[in-house]
């Protein structure tokens, strides 16, 4: 049960939406696609569910073409949170639920087990518009989850919620995953990204710009972060050759280094001014590498 | 169960189960009783039933006995009282209110009577105007018996000529060329109440059907829908679905409309029942009637549905539904001047145009012998229309239901289309 996208391409009239993306999401397996607003990542998961055609390329899963014949195989949560406001939350998944297949007694069972999880099993009988932002956010969630589809697709879920929802909410994504589903996941949140996905994709104006395993990505990316922290004023450090960025910490400084060789020049230049109570070489976060790649300026 | 049905089995309950429905639909049916029940009604308020006593000062001799025979065959619940006393005193005691009115009789020099009625009301008008036409009536009786004239010659003179309007059968053709004339008000009852019928089922339920969609799309439930079945099943199942509800809302209403009459079927001698006359109308009329409205429903639900899925603001819907509206309106006043002329040319061009054809070509068939082509031709014609409003329809629907922002223009309608190609 492989996700595919072959060399996809969508114009809008002169507009073009995404371009040449190739991408393969296998089982069991958390998928991150991230870019900045309006790189194409919304008009993807439009394509693959079947909503937009794509002007060129192929979008298959498990070989086959996805049409409405697939539908209750997928789950969508889309950016733009919708539910009808006016009725409950039970006959609202139980209509949801049969579009996507399920029988309505499943469908009873499996949402009162969801709202048990997520800790709200008195919503079963309210109106949507009477719970807040974040619990109808779960709602939500749940009525792209309650069919067990084999591919989901979640435009940003965890926005909007606090901490301890964005856990109860990660680990049920998790808990899919190791079901076997396949799941692309967009968010900007970086460190949520980095905690979930061991794949990902960065868009950029349409076109992949970084796409490997999270890890390829950093090795490959060179550059590295080094904290500096000491008494004395550090701004020299940015004149020295190598060092590409610079951001000034209240006890101390960030550099981000061209490779790992650049630190032993620092670490000679800070060596005898003073006191330094810390010389850290880190790897570049993914927020350093969605940063550089889908542009935008540091300062 | 069939994906098509669950969408329809939901448009169809939650529309049903809403207040306003439910409050709606009762309150016509409280109306249709009421409508029915209009001479019960009627009566518990009428004081004009009461027995109305009118004084009459008779200064001739004979007239005051004619006078009140004439009124009681009449059958009307005046009473007439001879009054002995001066002029003055009957004066007084009508605005007592004793009397009604003061009726005074008078000969002029050729012995016929002449009259002044005294009343506290100038527009009581109805009882002045019946003793007029009496009075009247015995001074045309005086008149010609002074005359010497025969009462059976009166009669003669005032009975009205013999006059009928005969069809010329035609032997030849297909039988009738027109319909006689109480065929033609028969079907004009018909045409009268489908055109009501049609003209208010697709303002409303074309109305309900736009909500609808805009409402799916300002909540934004619309994406989810859209990616579980097709959009356009869904926009087909919306149209079938609200087309139940106005079938269950029309049930209802023709439903306890005909038990009521049947009820009070005496009571009902004449009046609009009869003009409407429906017991008389061919088996084939009502079937075009079924076909038509069916078809200009349709017709309408789909363009409604179209226009629907382009906005995103239930605020916008009316502004977007005005141009279906006025179509409708403009059929129907073309129809309204065409029952009583529907062979006129202007009706038999517009009938062939789609958007009126349910109307007015119903409006011929109701009542004109129209040749089998010309209607085949015009429901051919909007079938056609509905199937490339449907493609079109399902086209804009799928692009339009993902567009967002202010919508109400031309350009919109391009832009939907263009985002359910393929580039």
């Amino acid at each position: 049960m492989t996700l595919k996208l072959n060399d996809v391409t969508k114009h809008f009239g002169r507009f073009t939406a995404v371009d040449g993306l190739s991408l393969e999401i296998p089982e069991h397996q958390i998928f991150g696609f991230l870019g900045a607003n309006g790189a194409g990542k919304t008009t993807t998961f439009r394509m693959i569910i079947g909503l937009l055609d794509a002007t060129d390329g192929k979008i298959t899963w498990n070989g086959e073409n996805i049409d409405y014949s697939k539908s209750n195989y997928i789950g969508y949560l889309p950016e733009e949170r919708g539910l009808y406001p006016k009725l409950k939350v039970r006959d609202q998944l139980v209509y949801l639920g049969r579009l996507r297949g399920m029988a309505k007694n499943d469908i009873i069972v499996e949402l009162k087990d969801w709202l048990e999880r997520f800790k709200v099993p008195e919503y079963l009988d309210k109106r949507i518009e009477e719970l807040s932002k974040g619990n109808q956010q779960k709602i939500q969630f749940i009525s792209a989850v309650i069919h067990k589809p084999k591919l989901l697709i979640l435009d940003e879920p965890f926005t909007g919620l606090d901490p301890v929802n964005v856990e109860m909410l990660k680990q049920a994504v998790v808990d899919l995953k190791e079901q076997g589903t396949s799941i692309v996941f967009s968010s900007h949140r970086m460190e949520h990204v980095e905690e979930l996905c061991e794949h990902l994709c960065i868009m950029q104006q349409g076109k992949p710009v970084v796409h490997g395993s999270l890890k390829e990505i950093k090795r490959s990316f060179g550059k590295k972060n080094l904290f500096v922290n000491a008494d004395f004023n550090l701004e020299y450090l940015k004149d020295i050759p190598g060092v590409v960025g610079f951001k000034g910490l209240p006890d101390g400084c960030k550099l981000q280094i061209e490779s790992e060789a650049i630190s032993q020049k620092v670490f000679a230049a800070i060596q005898d001014k003073g006191f330094v109570r810390r010389f850290e070489l880190e790897e570049p976060s993914l927020n350093d590498i969605f940063i550089e790649k889908a542009g935008e300026s540091y300062e | 169960m069939n994906k098509f049905l669950i969408v329809m089995a939901h448009t169809y309950w939650s529309r049903f189960k809403t207040k306003s429905f439910l409050i709606t639909t009762a309150i016509v049916l409280v109306f249709i009783v009421a409508l029915a029940n209009i001479q019960s009604i009627l009566d518990l308020f009428g004081e004009e039933d009461e027995q109305k006593r009118i004084a009459v000062i008779d200064d001739t001799t004979n007239i005051f006995d004619l006078f009140s025979q004439q009124m009681e065959s009449t059958d009307s619940n005046i009473e007439l009282v001879n009054f002995q006393g001066s002029l003055e005193m009957a004066k007084s005691e009508v605005v007592e209110e004793e009397y009604q009115g003061l009726l005074h009789i008078t000969a002029n020099d050729e012995e016929l009577p002449e009259a002044t009625y005294h009343s506290n009301k100038v527009n009581s008008s109805e009882v002045g105007y019946l003793l007029q036409n009496n009075l009247q009536q015995i001074k045309v009786m005086i008149a010609t018996n002074n005359a010497g004239i025969d009462e059976s010659v009166i009669q003669d003179i005032y009975s009205p000529v013999v006059f009928e309007t005969v069809m010329i059968e035609n032997t030849t053709g297909s039988g009738q060329i027109g319909k006689t004339e109480e065929e033609l008000s028969n079907a004009r009852g018909l045409v009268y109440v489908i055109l009501f019928l049609l003209y208010f089922a697709v303002i409303t339920y074309g109305n309900m059907i736009a909500m609808d969609i805009a409402n799916e799309k300002s909540s934004r439930v619309m994406e989810i829908l859209i990616s579980s079945s097709s959009p356009v099943s869904q926009m087909f199942a919306k149209i079938i679905g609200i087309a139940l509800l106005g079938l269950t809302q029309y049930v209802l209403f023709i439903g306890v409309g005909y038990t009521v009459i049947s009820l009070k079927q005496d009571e009902m001698v004449g009046g609009i029942f009869e003009y409407f006359g429906i017991a008389d109308i061919e088996a084939t009329t009502f079937i075009y009637a079924i076909v038509f409205f069916l078809l200009g429903y349709l017709l309408y639900a789909t363009l409604s549905a179209m226009l629907g899925s382009l906005v995103s603001r239930i605020e916008d819907v009316q502004q977007l539904m005005m141009p279906v509206i006025f179509l409708i309106m403009i059929a129907f006043f073309i129809a309204m001047f065409g029952l009583n002329m529907p062979d006129s040319t202007m009706v038999t061009i517009t009938s062939f145009i789609p958007f009126f054809t349910p109307m007015l070509m119903f409006l011929r068939v109701g009542m004109l012998d129209v040749p089998f082509w010309e209607v085949g031709l015009s429901i051919l014609i909007m079938i056609i229309t509905i199937a490339i409003l449907a493609l079109i329809g399902a086209r804009v629907y799928r692009g339009g239901v993902l567009m967002y922002g202010r919508s109400t223009s031309l350009k919109d309608f391009k832009k939907a289309l263009q985002l359910s190609k393929k580039d």
